[in-house]
């Protein structure tokens, strides 16, 4: 028998952990590996990968008949939705202020307080709390969720460089933490890091989004820049150091694939199946990467992806 | 892995003697290593050197060819652990397994259907590879018969399956000239299955489970009995498991070197998944960790594309992005009076705005400019996107008349075209465009009026 020696990495870094909820709600951690995503054999994966589902402030208007037949009424209530998503194996909530964006509903500040509120009662998780997306609505209702969910350790995004300071100064006062987002590339996350913590946010204190781009949509970029990131943390570098969330769910549910049902080639296959396995190879690719939040939308997908986590963190 | 000049001068005579062109050994030794030359200029290497050297300079894990013709199936050359490294190079083949248990009809259903299946991405046909046929029944008529059926109904690949070499060789005699891979040689077996491959020069599939030392063993076994191509399975099936052990061979292969676990690796996704769901999803993970060939137990088109998708997306050279065919793209049927775009041919660009399009609720004409696969900065900064670029394009294919309007919008961020374009194309409007692709939806629903 030929002797076979394993070679191992011997990694000097760590991924920062960071603490979501807490004080009166449940509470999860994320990051603190120190190696690849699952290699056991070589190192310690102290929590695992974890699952968010994504519930918006107001009833989604071009979703796939495929999600709305899969939850039902609850989308038209934030609290109804978020409290069905914890019976579906929500590790947290990924609230979306989408009604604030100025092509929706544009609403404020209150309208804002108001959701936020009502999901942080319905349910006992942590929460991501997601602006429209556009960065003076985001500063507006964001700074407006924040104090709301004041000592309730929420995430709060997408913090940009553009309004990094905003978020940054929300994030201190009211004990939260930043979803720092920017775009494909390992230096401009890092950037982004390093201007958070300049003005004063610990590194406990954010969690990285380097963009997703979904299976036949750049997915490979993702792969590459999370796998990057993460090699760069193990390698000793603190600002790359940050966990990972990645919008898997959204993401997939944008592209053609899933939208459209008719008129597609029949090699696309049946249209629920095909939208599900890409949500589903979409998420479980960037988990293998190295992400340590997905935000799923479809239940099946969540079911589906916690027992892959569950095998991979078991072996 | 590639040697340095001064390990190669190590080897060489160190006479100085010019008569392969260069003023010392040295020199000669550092073109080597940069593979600028060939050892054979040497006149007086040793055969000993000549054996180490060649060695060395042999790919960490060999190339092993599945199947004759066209549609055959080439694995292994892989050199790095991490696709941004360099790139992965042979993508894993996809094939569907079938048992001689199941009716023939049924096979033969299954057989057509596979092989005939291709699904269009990026101008690119993408297709399965291949079939593996189990021996099920234990019967050897069976298998012969299933194996005749299914290679009546296919060119593609086969890989046989059965641990009885005899029965392996009833089914050779018939079909050894389309170099099937034979799986598996074991520790019981593996005498008589190196004697079927050398015999019918067939690629042959090492089977151990007990560890990556066994493993190792038994593949020493058979090459030394002359072997040469060799698909390794460590047994591993589940998604722990399979991630540890893959990795650990990449490992040993690229980064020590480890002749004898230097092969592509055979994985079986189906086996340890509790759904098809599931086996679509360790097949994905084996896509992007290190599999050579997959073997799929459930075949529909609406998990087919989802993972050749993504084989094609991993095996992208992160250094050269796939790029767009130039012309113009109809995004969800537009129409005359639709809104015309223009980008730049690097398919995550084109992605990013042609979904935004898409989902944007505005039928579009979306005109994608040759700028050699770079992005709408990059493009306009390295001079690849200019105006005179853009309006030569849209001549070229004729924007004019699939609209009926004159308006063109461009990407926000080069903006500063705008005065340029608008001499290049005297009779259009030029607009101003969002500079990220996610706001094209508000951008046209707010200025679009055509």
């Amino acid at each position: 028998m030929a002797a076979v020696e394993v070679p191992t990495e011997k990694w000097t870094g760590k991924v920062h952990e960071v603490t979501l909820g807490g004080n009166g709600r449940k509470s999860v951690v994320v990051g603190g590996e120190s190696t690849l995503p699952f290699l056991h054999f070589e190192g310690s994966l102290p929590h695992r990968p974890i699952i968010a589902i994504e519930v918006q402030d107001s009833e989604p208007k071009d979703w796939s008949p495929h999600l709305v037949g899969a939850w039902g009424d609850v989308l038209a209530d934030p609290a109804a939705w978020a409290k069905k998503a914890v019976e579906y194996g929500a590790d947290i909530i990924a609230l979306s202020l989408k009604s604030a964006h100025p092509e929706e509903a544009n609403t404020g500040a209150d309208e804002a307080r108001k959701n936020v509120d009502k999901v942080l009662s319905a349910v006992d998780i942590p929460l991501i709390i997601y602006g429209p997306g556009v960065a003076e609505k985001d500063n507006e209702v964001l700074v407006a969720a924040s104090e709301v969910a004041k000592g309730q350790r929420v995430a709060l995004g997408n913090c940009e460089e553009k309004n990094h300071r905003t978020i940054a100064a929300t994030c201190i006062a009211d004990g939260h933490v930043a979803i720092a987002h920017t775009p494909l590339e390992i230096n401009l996350a890092k950037q982004l890091n390093i201007l958070l913590c300049d003005v004063g946010l610990s590194p406990d204190s954010i969690i990285m989004d380097p963009d997703t781009g979904a299976l036949g949509y750049g997915v490979e970029y993702t792969y590459s820049v999370i796998e990057r990131l993460r090699i760069a943390a193990l390698g000793g570098d603190s600002m790359a150091a940050m966990p990972m969330i990645s919008p898997a769910g959204a993401e997939s549910w944008r592209q053609k694939e899933s939208r459209v049902a008719e008129g597609v080639p029949p090699s696309w296959g049946e249209h629920e199946e095909r939208s599900l396995i890409w949500e589903e190879i979409t998420a479980s690719i960037v988990l293998n990467a190295g992400a340590d939040i997905v935000v799923l939308r479809h239940p099946k997908t969540v079911e589906v992806i916690k027992a892959t986590i569950d095998k991979l963190m078991s072996a | 892995m590639a040697l340095t000049g001064i390990e190669i001068y190590k080897h060489l005579p160190k006479t100085n003697c010019k008569e392969c062109g260069f003023p010392t050994c040295l020199a000669f030794a550092m073109k080597l290593a940069a593979k600028a030359v060939e050892l054979s200029l040497c006149p007086y290497v040793s055969e000993e050197a000549k054996q180490a050297l060649e060695a060395a300079s042999r790919p960490p894990i060999r190339l092993v060819t599945i199947g004759a013709g066209e549609r055959k199936i080439e694995v292994g050359n892989e050199v790095v652990m991490f696709r941004h490294e360099k790139t992965f190079y042979h993508p894993p083949g996809f094939v569907v397994r079938v048992k001689d248990s199941e009716p023939a009809d049924a096979v033969a259903k299954l057989v057509a259907e596979v092989a005939g299946y291709s699904v269009e991405r990026v101008g690119m046909e993408l297709k399965m590879d291949g079939f593996a046929i189990e021996n099920e029944s234990q019967d050897g008529a069976n298998f012969v018969k299933c194996v005749e059926l299914v290679s009546s109904k296919t060119d593609l690949p086969l890989i046989l399956m059965s641990k009885e070499p005899s029965v392996l060789s009833q089914a050779l005699e018939k079909v050894a000239s389309a170099k099937p891979l034979l799986y598996a040689a074991t520790k019981d077996n593996w005498e008589q299955m190196a004697e079927l491959a050398l015999k019918y020069q067939c690629p042959l599939a090492v089977c151990e489970p007990e560890g990556l030392g066994e493993l190792a063993g038994l593949v020493e076994n058979v090459t030394g009995k002359g072997v040469e191509d060799v698909i390794l399975d460590p047994g591993a099936r589940d998604f722990g498991p399979s991630l540890v052990n893959l990795t650990q061979l990449r490992r040993l292969a690229v980064r020590k070197s480890f002749r004898p676990l230097g092969y592509p690796i055979i994985t079986f996704p189906g086996e340890a998944a509790a759904n098809v769901e599931e086996e679509a999803l360790l097949a994905g993970q084996q896509v992007a960790k290190y599999s050579g060939i997959i073997v799929l137990d459930h075949f529909s088109p609406g998990i087919a594309y989802p993972l050749l998708t993504l084989r094609l997306n991993i095996y992208t050279d992160p250094q050269k992005p796939i790029q767009m065919t130039p012309g113009i793209y109809e995004i969800s049927t537009p129409k005359p009076e639709s809104p015309l775009c223009v980008t730049t041919n690097f398919s995550l660009t084109y992605f990013s705005i042609a979904g935004e399009l898409e989902s944007s609720g505005f039928p579009s004409w979306l005109l994608v400019c040759d700028t050699e696969g770079l992005s709408v900065l990059t493009a306009w900064s390295a001079g690849k996107f200019d105006a005179e670029r853009i309006a030569k394009t849209a001549k070229e294919f004729n924007v004019g008349e699939k609209v009926s309007h004159k308006s063109l919008i461009l990407p926000g961020g080069v903006a500063i075209l705008r005065g340029e374009l608008e001499e290049e194309l005297p009779e259009w409007k030029i607009m101003v465009g969002p500079r990220e692709a996610v706001d094209v939806g508000g951008f046209l629903k707010q200025y679009w009026a055509a």
